[in-house]
């Protein structure tokens, strides 16, 4: 149901921009949407690396995936468990553009009583198909930002319909995010452990994102606009001269980019901000040298905790018969400072309560 | 134990069948066997911390306070604004799935709210309810609910049923580690007042007398002692217990767990470490005081794991030794590998610390000043520093347990694997996606090893249990070897259940089964006395 309710929302975006662009609210649609929405995409993405880069990270607890760096003649896993700045820059890396830990996926499955692991890599393969054609088609969108082409955004177009198939040329990346979106989508509709799990707001995206790519698709192979009109629109936008232009242009490139307008303004408020988040994953981004490099809490506290002196006296006698030689010299510590999150009046001065 | 048979206790457990209604439509039914009793009202006050009175979680009403939600509400939003892994582990999950099926209790139960994605949605989804305007504007189609009573509920009985084992966290793509968002959440509830009685009770044992299961010093020592003499008469060689204890000048403090003089298997492992103190002659001390490596304030609260661990650098100091030494345990190292020099660094009273008998200087221990008892053994036997004979531990044929926390909170796997492939002949490796980083839980850690809740024990330790039952029909298998002290307990148990042919150890009792010590006795039994398969010719 969550899935109709998110197909419906996404249609009715469409609506929204075919009757716009009927009433002839092209301004509305080409320049003050995309601008606003924009806006609401830079400013959302700052306020969220803010909130999250503000809060403190207290301990390092890195998830370690492999050897620890200890004696000299032990092999240490670099990538696994980084003991160096570089080394979790490398398992960055290999996290964020390869997405290392999905690789890793595993499918079990119960069979009497016993339990079978099977290798389970199509999750992994779903994501990244979608991820880099995602990125690659975003490039690939720069020329009609830019005047000239620069030189490299013309390579990949021309790499990406290399196989000349068909005219315009098709691109590669058209059809893999094509697959990718929709295996993620019948990945949710019929795993029945990922279908419970999803919300409205985890079809929306994946909705609203088929509905851009397919009018992209569409924009490009079957109902054809006016190229150069577009690119008139869309180098205005990105010069800050923005005009629409006097040659028309189908009502599927305004609903193309409505649809980008609502993602771009969706996207800082909802779970797609992983893509930011993920650099800031402290299980991820921290270094597993805990013992060789303290790590400070800026909300460190001190806390109350009982002494020795306190124990000696309580089992002084028993420690004397049992002939546990005792600490004379040991003197009863002095009141000290502390705190406690579960003392009423107590509450860290370093924590706001 | 009214448990059933281990081939009927699996029969309700479909893994790829959801329920029919959605799970917030579900409510929490607390079923016996699973959950922990709440701890008396008294341990608490004793320990500064809130309680509700005397109440049990299957009562109806739950006795929470008038303004209880507004608490909540405000505990939530103090760790949004002081732990960035919790914020942002409650904002980026795009549910995936890819954790869903990593869970051990997920895989022994079934049950959806035990998938890693689910268990923090739990928390997630009142988050969402409660502070945030499209939360409160699309309700469940972003997926939040309101604070209710039941949740709490809920809360109670899903948080007790992970043991912060961060296998989730090893495949999720964004690292979101859900044993953080336990630790929370435990943290959170304990505000209120809801604790579990085995989780506070040792606090209270540790914070007052020392160690978890309240040994007194004078017991310690009897325990000990016993340990001692029986090895007397197995290998005729005495160990004198009194230059280890309490002693102030050592060089080094070696802090024990309890579990580990306090009862079988676990003595046996203390007793490996005694012999080989013995044998290296090691200017060792232990302190009556800081008799517990292990933490179990780290299952209720941060704060509380720090309270209970002050003692053990405040003992290094008092003793006046150069650095500490740690036995075999897991939570244990994930609090002094990830926490120890956060809490009370720097840690400038200790020096670097460095084997008098290899002179090898363990650099990546130079900041808190801990070396891993296997570091410093991997370390001997890598300098021919050992005389060991491996066939003494013929009679076995061992694989070895990758504790949830060593494994996944440190990188710690080739160590005790090279002592073990010199202590013994026969080594057997579990199946690949059960071991290292990849390790399944024994199903009891962070203070779920009691007694009344054996049902879900058994079913969260099922992975490892059948990775086991696994080398023991294939290879052979009857002794599982591990590093946790909390392990050695709840492995016992659980291979009782579901392979009773196999027992449970840590790595040092079988490096003193294999130790060649001068002046040995004839014998033809192992430190557990079972028989050895070739009996020890000695001097006598």
């Amino acid at each position: 149901m969550e899935a109709g309710i998110s197909l419906i929302i996404v249609i009715g975006l469409i609506i929204i921009a075919y009757i716009g662009t009927l009433l002839g609210l092209q301004v509305l649609f080409g320049i003050v949407i995309p601008y606003v929405a924009f806006l609401i995409l830079v400013l959302g993405l700052i306020y969220r690396v803010i909130s999250w880069a503000k809060v403190p990270q207290p301990f390092k607890i890195p998830t370690t995936c492999g050897q620890q760096k200890s004696l000299p003649w032990v092999k240490h896993s670099r990538l696994e468990a980084p003991f160096t700045t570089w080394e979790v820059v490398l398992r960055m890396f290999f996290e964020i553009f390869l997405f290392r830990s999905l690789f890793r996926n595993l499918r079990a499955d119960l069979e009497g009583r016993r339990l079978i692991y099977g290798s389970a890599k199509w999750l992994w393969l779903g994501a990244i198909l979608f991820h880099f054609s995602f990125f690659i088609i975003m490039l690939r969108h720069i020329r009609l930002f830019t005047n000239p082409v620069p030189g490299f955004i013309v390579r990949l177009d021309y790499i990406d319909s290399f196989f000349h198939l068909g005219i315009p040329p098709i691109y590669i990346t058209d059809l893999l995010i094509l697959a990718g979106l929709i295996f993620l989508l019948l990945r949710r509709l019929i795993d029945p452990k990922v279908n419970y799990i999803s919300y409205g707001s985890d079809y929306f995206p994946l909705f609203l994102i088929l509905g851009i790519v397919i009018s992209g698709v569409l924009m490009r192979y079957a109902i054809k606009v006016d190229v150069y009109a577009v690119k008139q629109l869309t180098l205005g936008l990105a010069t800050f001269t923005p005009t629409i232009p006097k040659a028309p242009i189908g009502s599927i490139f305004y609903i193309h980019l409505f649809l980008v307008s609502v993602l771009a303004a969706y996207f800082p408020f909802s779970k797609l901000v992983h893509m930011i988040g993920i650099f800031f994953s402290p299980t991820r981004n921290m270094a597993n040298n805990n013992r060789a490099v303290r790590h400070v809490n800026p909300w460190n506290y001190p806390v109350k905790h009982y002494t020795y002196y306190e124990y000696q006296e309580r089992f002084r006698d028993k420690m004397e018969n049992a002939g546990i030689p005792i600490d004379e010299e040991v003197e009863p510590e002095k009141e000290h400072e502390w705190y406690s999150l579960y003392v009423p009046g107590k509450e860290p001065p370093t924590i706001k309560s | 134990m009214s448990l059933p048979k281990p081939d009927a206790l699996l029969k309700d457990v479909e893994l790829h069948k959801t329920p029919e209604r959605h799970w917030m439509d579900i409510e929490p039914e607390l079923k016996r066997g699973y959950f922990l009793s709440i701890i008396d009202p008294k341990v608490l006050k004793d320990l500064d911390l809130p309680s509700l009175g005397t109440w049990q979680p299957y009562d109806e009403k739950w006795p929470l306070p008038e303004d209880w939600k507004e608490r909540i509400k405000k505990e939530i939003l103090r760790r949004m604004e002081t732990y960035r892994s919790f914020k942002l582990f409650m904002e980026i999950c795009v549910r995936c799935g890819a954790c869903a099926d990593k869970c051990h209790f997920f895989l022994g139960t079934g049950d959806p709210k035990n998938m890693p994605v689910l268990r923090a949605e739990l928390i997630r989804s009142v988050i969402k309810g409660e502070f945030s305007i499209f939360g409160k504007l699309f309700g469940r189609f972003a997926g939040a609910r309101k604070l209710t009573e039941e949740v709490i509920k809920e809360w109670f009985y899903y948080f007790y049923q992970c043991t912060e084992c961060r296998r989730c966290s090893v495949f999720c793509p964004y690292g979101i580690d859900t044993a953080e968002v336990t630790m929370i959440m435990r943290e959170i509830l304990l505000s209120l007042g809801i604790a579990t009685d085995w989780g506070i009770k040792p606090v209270h044992n540790c914070y007052y007398i020392g160690n978890h299961v309240g040994v007194p010093p004078q017991s310690l020592k009897e325990n000990l002692e016993f340990l001692i003499w029986d090895f007397e008469e197995i290998a005729g060689i005495q160990i004198d217990l009194e230059k280890y204890l309490n002693r102030k000048g050592a060089e080094i403090l070696y802090v024990p767990m309890s579990g580990d003089y306090f009862a079988d298997p676990g003595i046996y492992t203390m007793l490996g470490i005694l012999v080989l103190f013995h044998y290296l002659d090691l200017d060792v001390t232990i302190s009556p005081f800081a008799s517990e490596g292990g933490n179990f304030g780290f299952f209720n609260s941060f704060e509380m794991a720090k309270r209970l661990h002050a003692k053990i650098y405040e003992e290094a100091k008092r003793l006046k030794v150069k650095w500490i030494l740690g036995g075999e345990c897991g939570h244990k190292w994930r609090v002094w590998h990830q926490f120890h020099n956060t809490w009370f660094g720097p840690i400038d009273f200790l020096e670097v610390p460095k084997s008098p008998i290899t002179g090898t200087v363990f650099e990546h221990a130079k900041d808190n000043k801990i070396v891993h008892i296997c570091e410093f053994t991997a370390d001997l036997i890598a300098h021919g520093k050992l005389k060991l004979d491996p066939s003494r531990n013929d009679h076995l044929i061992v694989t070895f347990h990758d504790s949830c926390n060593t494994s996944r909170a440190m990188g710690f796997f080739e160590e005790p694997r090279f002592i073990l492939k010199h202590v013994c002949n026969n080594f057997v490796e579990m199946p690949e996606n059960t071991i290292r980083e990849k390790t399944f839980c024994c199903g009891s850690g962070s203070g779920l090893n009691a007694g009344e809740n054996m049902e879900i024990r058994m079913r969260g330790g099922f992975p490892r249990a059948n990775a086991v039952e696994y080398v023991h029909k294939e290879y052979g298998v009857n002794q599982i070897a591990c590093i946790c002290a909390i392990d050695r307990a709840t492995l016992s148990s659980l291979m009782e259940y579901w392979v009773p042919e196999v027992a449970v150890s840590g790595v040092h009792e079988l490096v003193a089964n294999a130790l060649v010590l001068e002046g040995e006795k004839s014998r033809d039994v192992d430190l557990r006395r079972r028989p050895l398969k070739h009996p020890v010719k000695g001097v006598d």
